[in-house]
């Protein structure tokens, strides 16, 4: 057996993911692995959208919100089985996403990033203001843990033991995507939408498909988070958060896989460590967006590999062409 | 069979089109028979490439019919154009830059090959199977136009001569009834453009039908079996090369300009 074989970015996924559930005892570390997890369903969708498509969502964090509210709501308000909860939040998103995506990827350019700005806005005030609803600006609470066979999902542990999976399942999903006939075709719309076109890619339709698609894992994670959380608030959806979740896909790296977990994990483990992030957030993310956009242009996976290319290349005297 | 033959693979009937005040195509007629090569010349900014543009979707003529294997497509979407069989390549050239040589011409699978999002995304064995299919056309296709051995650079980093070369496989990887080559040789120096006739001859050999417009007046009269002259939009000369070159009209049209090269 090639031992390269196994130095693969799946196998080396499989393995810490093992590892983290066999060794890692400790409560708070669990969760922000969990948040990670979360987080990293969410900017795996959006990468698909901004990074291989080439279209932009500045409210992404709506569709994230939807499905969490649908959740919450159905579960908590009506006691809904919290699975058929879940369905039913895919189903709110798809349907949102397709009646925004139809009128809005119609127009080439930055109206995609638009509409789906004031569509961020809009949903926001509406968790806010749907007091009846969704409790308004205080949140909701008393959103009852997923199941699993009368197995209560309820610790950290063994939430991790659902979302990392779930996880795995979505990352693998969307690197076969990107490697099939539609992944190219989406790579070539973003590369090239004239082009594309004049192969028979139907732009707008596959515009619109990937616009429902990335909407799903937003509401797969925002489900999965109302249930880890068991309280949601509207805080949580806001225009910033679209924002953060840009960000991580610009700092793990646009159109990567792999870069969409690590922007995730740096940017969700970073606020943590440094309090002072708390109260300089949207400056900070600001600053991120910038200095990689200017240094870091393909995101951290690719520009740390370029730079360790770089490096051996120099160290075996070759020259740079 | 011979009824097929007879009839036109491509007939514009009295195409007009204008941008504001500019009327860049002028009640355009002529028919293009199956298997045949025909060039469409005439002075910068005549109309050829809007011509194209309009035969391929990307533009809708305010008067006049495009019919295509009889039936009308004016008006339609390009790549509804794309899916009846028709294919081409742009005068500036427009790759896929980031993605590989080979996966450009992948693309041009595209119409031929089915797997859609979801089967994509969950990798069923048939598409598979299509991937499969679909990698050793697009290497064919790279193999005739001479590219395999760059099969895994990206696009982006081939010289122009060869960007061109890569946009024919790509087009021809979508195996076109017809296709529309906009200028194919500007760039590409004297070997180049050697190449470039030997395929265009090829490909007519193999039964494609092909549009070209074109400056290299050496290797239009070489390739073409019948000529469309272009002047301010308007159609001023069809027919065999040789006639047209002596055509009073055409030479006044390109007065000052070349015809040898
Ligand atoms: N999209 C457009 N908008 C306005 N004018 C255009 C457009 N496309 C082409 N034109 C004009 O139409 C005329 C014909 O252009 P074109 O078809 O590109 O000429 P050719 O390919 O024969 O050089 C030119 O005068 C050009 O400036
Ligand atoms: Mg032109």
């Amino acid at each position: 057996m090639n031992p390269r074989k196994f130095l693969n970015p799946w196998v080396l996924f499989g393995a810490a993911a093992l590892l983290t559930a066999g060794v890692l005892d400790n409560d708070y570390y669990l969760t922000l692995i969990n948040f990670i997890g979360i987080h990293a369903l969410l900017v795996v969708g959006l990468n698909l959208l901004m990074g291989y498509g080439g279209q932009i969502s500045l409210g992404h964090a709506a569709f994230f919100g939807l499905g969490s509210y649908t959740s919450g709501i159905l579960t908590a308000t009506y006691g809904v089985n919290p699975w058929l909860a879940l369905l039913a939040g895919l189903v709110v998103c798809g349907v949102t996403a397709f009646l925004i995506g139809v009128p809005a990827l119609k127009l080439r350019g930055y109206y995609l990033a638009m509409a789906t700005l004031g569509f961020g806005i809009i949903v926001y005030i509406f968790f806010t203001e749907a007091h009846k609803l969704t409790g308004g600006p205080s949140g909701l609470a008393g959103i009852p843990s997923l199941s699993i066979g009368g197995f209560k999902l309820d610790t950290p542990k063994r939430l991790y033991l659902l979302i990392w999976p779930v996880l795995g399942v979505i990352l693998a999903l969307s690197a076969n995507l990107v490697d099939s006939r539609t992944g190219r075709a989406l790579r070539a719309l973003h590369e090239g939408e004239t082009a594309a076109q004049s192969l028979g890619v139907n732009t707008a339709k596959l515009k619109l498909l990937i616009f429902i698609w990335s909407a799903l894992y937003a509401s797969l994670a925002g489900s999965l988070y109302a249930h880890t959380l068991n309280f949601i608030a509207p805080s949580s959806f806001g225009f910033m958060f679209s924002i953060k979740l840009v960000t991580m896909v610009v700092l793990g790296g646009m159109a990567s896989i792999w870069g969409s977990l690590l922007g995730a994990a740096v940017l969700t483990v970073l606020p943590e460590i440094l309090t002072m992030f708390h109260d300089y957030e949207v400056i900070i993310f600001g600053a991120i967006l910038m200095v990689v956009m200017i240094f870091l242009p393909r995101g951290l996976v690719r520009g740390l590999k370029d730079l360790w290319e770089f490096r051996r290349y120099k160290k075996e005297g070759g020259i740079i062409g | 069979m011979l009824a097929i033959t007879d009839q036109p693979l491509l007939e514009l009937k009295e195409i007009s089109l204008a941008f504001g005040g500019l009327q860049a195509l002028d009640g355009v007629s002529f028919t293009v028979a199956p298997g045949t090569v025909q060039a469409v010349i005439g002075p910068n900014g005549a109309g050829k490439t809007t011509l194209f543009n309009l035969i391929t979707g990307f533009l809708s003529p305010q008067s006049g019919r495009v019919v295509f294997q009889g039936e009308e497509i004016q008006g339609q979407p390009p790549h509804q154009v794309a899916r009846l069989g028709i294919a081409r390549t742009f005068q500036l050239v427009q790759l896929f830059d980031y993605m590989t040589v080979l996966e450009n011409v992948m693309v041009g699978r595209h119409r031929l090959s089915r797997a859609g999002l979801l089967a994509g995304a969950l990798r069923l064995p048939w598409t598979s199977q299509e991937e499969v299919s679909i990698r050793e056309r697009a290497l064919e296709e790279l193999q005739f136009v001479g590219l395999a051995d760059r099969a895994h650079q990206p696009a982006a980093a081939l010289p122009l001569g060869l960007k061109r070369l890569l946009e024919i496989a790509r087009a021809l990887a979508a195996e076109p009834t017809l296709l529309l080559l906009d200028e194919p040789a500007s760039g590409l120096d004297a070997v180049e453009t050697e190449r470039l006739q030997e395929m265009i001859l090829a490909l007519r050999e193999r039964g494609l039908t092909i549009l070209l417009v074109e400056h290299d007046m050496g290797l239009t009269m070489e390739v073409a079996d019948q000529i469309a002259v272009l002047n301010y939009g308007q159609l001023i000369a069809t027919g065999p090369p040789r006639e047209v070159q002596k055509n009073p009209e055409v030479i006044a049209a390109y007065l000052g300009t070349d015809w040898q090269t």
